[in-house]
């Protein structure tokens, strides 16, 4: 076998509550630190010990990191996926395994190469403790695959000494165990193995973060002060990671005092309540949450909507309907957002597509809330949100000033002879608001039930509807607000293919396979909802579209076609919806299998060649 | 219709206090309630209580949930910020709101179905978390929008308009509020303006949660004969047990300490609740008694009203989150920004 340097995947199965998960992050984060490109997806289930979880590590030295469904090494340290695990693995491709028992035969292929390790055994013999034997089975194979992998051992030993830096004993017996299965490797295996590691340069100006940190510290940064939540996979860890923030940057270095308040609410219909009264008052309040959550606010989303509240809710999506499969990652709650509540409502939608742009869009979140006067969601999703990515640095600009929109002070209030909340609207059909407290001429009454264009009760037909079609042209107006799609042009495209969020890596390589074998596609990212002219201008400039996005309902595909003037036929779906994140062999698959399908759709418009941007 | 505005001349002769405004302004539109309904007496306590405590009028939130006691908001105080929410759903709004102003006096309106169905959960974790705030919930037995179904609050045995007998143990928010921590806890009668004021003024000197459930009968569809909430009912069962007068900060309070029998409590601005006409077993500082008291007397078929219970040593949610004094809307964004200097100082543990 001919050798591959930093191009290769691993997978490694283990069982969830062992230890397992800090030994394979070390992994990844050793190899990031070897500044090669590389990912890791932890595909854990929703339980706390005993249920079959699993990491994967991509390396990729030209930058292509999506999850990969080619495993070049498997190490299968949990019996019960044994037989999953190992067929699995690619044609040539390794098996490292703990050999203190014997292997089923069965479990066998004549095409990959198994590579045995008494790890069981060797903890039995230099540890003590049962709970220590365990967790330093994972550490050990971690020695392993540094030296199957040819993972730099200063690296490795550097970060266990950071991370041990306050506990000696349990450094040392980290550092025991992964020497064990160093040598194991070094005295009976050829190492490195042909597929290896060296040493680039990748990573100089970039970080190690997951979505759920990033988005935390771009509320910090937006001067959010009041953030209210209900505790819910996979978002919890955003707000976790906020407290932190807070805790380090906003307690008033001359009082002490806190200048935040987090409020842990009962449920998800009290957070967004929370999140609505703080905003009401003026303050940038936030919420996060995943899909259940946002099935529960539904009712108040709707009051925010109607009676102007801004509100800034962070969707961390997971697998639907119901329960369905609180670890695993889905776009499922797109049309769940965009109309979010009873009656008509439409809402503001932005979709980050990895940790950094979650940090950038937090900010632009909180603009466009208080701009529009409306709730707006950020949807991310599991798999950005609570996994470790590789980004450029964060960057922030000093500049920036939060954009509070239409806000009345004191002093406007003094000179206006009357204020009246729903009008005058400006450009945007965006009317002034006063914040209660400020002035006794701003006093006005909120209400979710019927009101007139000056805040007042109604039942009246026409003045309920003026007020419900300037809403709808506010929210029109807020398209050329929201970040415009990212386009990407070639020469000589046959079809276009749209995107949304997390999925954007794995379509990006896909797209750049499949120009390697002359299938030649644009691309276009959704970045925010509503959408923008760029959005409906790609779709006219291509004979048909392929949307890939992760729900079974093609809900990105829906809303396109449900607020563009894009003919149905012209776009095509891609759904990968089982819980995992998408690969670029998913796309360039589907891709392939359909081009074999698809005749020139019937309602397509040729379109001119002067519209064909390049 | 609210929108039926009230004549605004006053005569001159009409009565101002410490910021010079006359009752009147702090009316509100005309009330859309059936004649006769109980809410519209809670509403006319409730202008008197903030007349006499010179309460700025824009510096008031009044907010509520959904039905007819959270129409109420537009009938008192004009001139005060409004917020008509969603059913069950306006603690949790209150809760965001002072949270992020806590500058502001918090009133909040409900009603049995309000706040011991729909929203009940919401009121508990309010109560819990001792926001700060005047919760009236205005209790007449029964869902009056939508005509005559029996609410939570309704005793068990009560007879709806139609006849028919409840047969499920009501919720009773004062004994529900002794049981969660509740630092003020009331009930009054809607027919009782004069025991009423005095408990919403001292309510909103009270630096915490103000639980007041008042018996609200509802004229028509809850004020028949086999109604334990109709206004004949309450007058024959209550039991004016605790007469509390509400002192405002002054040397004054000194001379009424030392009455017979009078036990005072000391509120957080200097203020003081004088409780006179205490029965000898009863002491409204001390949890265990009132709620033997009240177990004993419900056992009876009495209606205690009053000021029943009172502790200002708990921390109100601001205290307990170590939050400035300035409300957070007023925090200048530079102070709640780290900057690009901290981001970059941050990162190097991304690595």
């Amino acid at each position: 076998m001919r050798s591959r340097i930093n191009d290769f995947a691993i997978k490694l199965a283990n069982v969830n509550g062992t230890g397992s998960a800090s030994a394979n992050g070390l992994m990844m984060q050793a190899i990031f630190r070897m500044g090669i490109p590389v990912s890791g997806k932890n595909l854990f289930p929703s339980n706390i010990q005993g249920l079959p979880t699993w990491y994967e590590i991509r390396v990729n030295k030209d930058g292509y990191t999506a999850r990969s469904l080619e495993y070049d090494l498997t190490v299968a340290m949990n019996s019960q996926t044994y037989a999953r695990d190992i067929r699995e693995l690619r044609e040539g491709g390794y098996v490292l395994h703990d050999s203190s028992w014997p292997l089923d035969p069965a479990l066998v292929r004549d095409d990959v190469t198994f590579i045995g390790v008494p790890y069981a055994q060797l903890c039995n013999d230099n540890f003590r403790e049962p709970r220590e034997r365990t967790l330093m089975k994972n550490i050990a194979y971690t020695g392993t695959l540094c030296a199957l992998l040819n993972v730099d051992m200063e690296v490795v030993g550097g970060l266990l000494k950071e991370k041990y830096a306050a506990k000696k004993a349990l450094h040392e017996s980290n550092d025991r165990a992964l020497r064990l299965g160093y040598d194991y490797a070094r005295d009976h295996f050829p190492c490195p193995l042909p597929f290896h590691l060296e040493t680039m340069n990748a990573n100089s100006d970039k970080i190690l973060i997951d979505g759920n940190t990033a988005i935390a510290l771009g509320c910090v940064y937006a001067g959010a002060t009041v953030a209210a939540w209900y505790p819910i996979t996979p978002s919890t860890s955003a707000m976790d990671a906020f407290k932190g923030f807070c805790e380090k940057y906003r307690k008033d270095p001359e009082t002490g005092k806190n200048n935040y308040l987090i409020l842990q609410a009962e449920d998800e219909l009290a957070a967004i309540g929370m999140v609505i009264g703080a905003a009401w008052n003026g303050a940038r309040a936030f919420t996060s949450t995943a899909g259940p959550g946002i099935s529960l606010m539904n009712e108040l989303l709707g009051l925010a909507y109607y009676a102007e509240i801004p509100a800034v809710v962070i969707d961390v999506q997971r697998v639907g309907p119901s329960t369905g499969m609180p670890t695993r990652t889905q776009q499922g709650d797109i049309l769940e957002c965009a109309y979010a509540s009873h009656g008509d409502t439409k809402h503001i939608l932005l979709f980050p597509s990895n940790p950094a742009e979650c940090f950038e869009i937090a900010p632009k979140a909180f603009d466009l809330a208080e701009r529009f006067q409306t709730p707006v969601f950020i949807l991310t999703d599991l798999d950005i949100g609570m996994n470790d990515w590789v980004v450029p640095r964060l960057q922030w600009d000093e500049s920036y000033q939060p954009d509070r929109g239409r806000v009345l002070t004191s002093e406007d209030l003094e000179k206006l002879p009357k204020f009246t909340r729903y009008s005058p609207e400006d450009e945007n059909q965006v009317a002034a608001r006063t914040l209660p407290g400020v002035h006794a001429k701003g006093s006005f009454f909120t209400r979710g039930s019927g009101h007139n264009k000056f805040g007042g009760y109604t039942e009246m037909p026409e003045e309920y509807r003026e007020v419900m079609d300037r809403l709808v042209r506010k929210h029109k107006a807020s398209a050329k607000f929201v970040p415009p799609p990212i386009i990407h042009r070639r020469a000589g495209a046959n079809f276009g293919v749209i995107t949304v969020g997390g999925c954007d890596m794995a379509v990006r390589e896909a797209l750049d396979c499949l120009a390697g074998r002359g299938v030649i596609a644009d691309f276009m990212r959704i970045r925010g909802f509503p959408f923008d002219d760029n959005v409906q201008s790609f779709m006219d400039t291509h004979y048909f579209c392929f949307v890939v996005e992760q729900n079974r309902d093609a809900q990105l595909r829906t809303l396109l076609t449900l607020e563009t003037r894009v003919p149905k036929e012209k776009l095509r779906s891609i759904l990968v919806y089982g819980g995992f994140p998408l690969s670029a062999k998913h796309v360039e698959d589907a891709i392939l299998r359909a081009l074999g399908e698809v005749e020139k759709p019937v309602h397509a418009v040729p379109v001119p060649e002067i519209h064909i941007e390049e | 219709m609210p929108s039926i505005a009230k004549p605004v001349a006053t005569h001159p002769s009409l009565q101002r206090n410490d910021l010079g405004l006359t009752i009147r302004d702090y009316e509100g539109a005309m009330s859309t309630l059936c004649a006769g309904c109980g809410h519209d007496s809670i509403t006319a306590a409730l202008v008197r209580a903030l007349w006499e405590q010179s309460v700025q009028p824009h510096m008031i939130a009044k907010l509520s949930g959904i039905g007819c006691s959270s129409k109420t908001p537009t009938y008192f105080v004009n001139g005060a910020h409004g917020f008509n929410s969603a059913h069950g759903r306006m603690p949790p709004i209150a809760t965001g709101a002072n949270a992020a102003n806590r500058e502001l006096v918090y009133i909040g309106i409900s009603g049995d179905g309000d706040s011991l169905s729909i929203g009940l959960g919401h009121m508990c974790h309010a109560i819990r978390r001792n926001v700060r705030m005047v919760y009236v919930i205005e209790n007449n037995g029964v869902y009056g929008l939508t005509k005559g179904q029996f609410s939570a609050s309704a005793d068990i045995g009560t007879k709806s308009k139609k006849g028919e007998r409840n047969r499920m143990a009501p919720i009773d928010s004062v004994m529900l509020g002794l049981s969660l921590g509740a630092t003020f806890i009331a009930r009054s009668f809607s027919g009782d303006k004069q025991q009423l004021v005095p408990i919403l003024k001292a309510a909103i000197a009270h630096r915490g949660f103000a639980l007041i459930d008042v018996i609200s009968p509802c004229v028509t569809f809850n004020d028949h004969e086999g109604s334990t909430k109709s206004y004949l009912y309450t007058r024959q069962h209550e039991l004016r047990a605790i007469e509390a007068d509400f002192v405002p900060p002054a040397s004054e309070i000194l001379a009424h300490i030392g009455q017979n029998g009078a036990v005072s409590v000391t509120m957080h601005d200097g203020s003081a609740i004088l409780f006179k006409g205490v029965p000898p077993d009863y002491d409204p500082t001390d949890r265990e008694k009132v709620y033997a008291y009240l177990e004993e007397h419900h056992g009876k078929g009495e209606v205690v009203t009053g000021l029943l219970y009172v502790d200002e040593s708990v921390p109100d949610l601001h205290e307990m989150n170590g939050t400035p004094d300035t409300p957070l809307t007023r925090i200048p964004y530079q102070k709640l920004c780290p900057g690009s200097a901290a981001l970059d100082k941050l990162q190097k543990a991304f690595r």
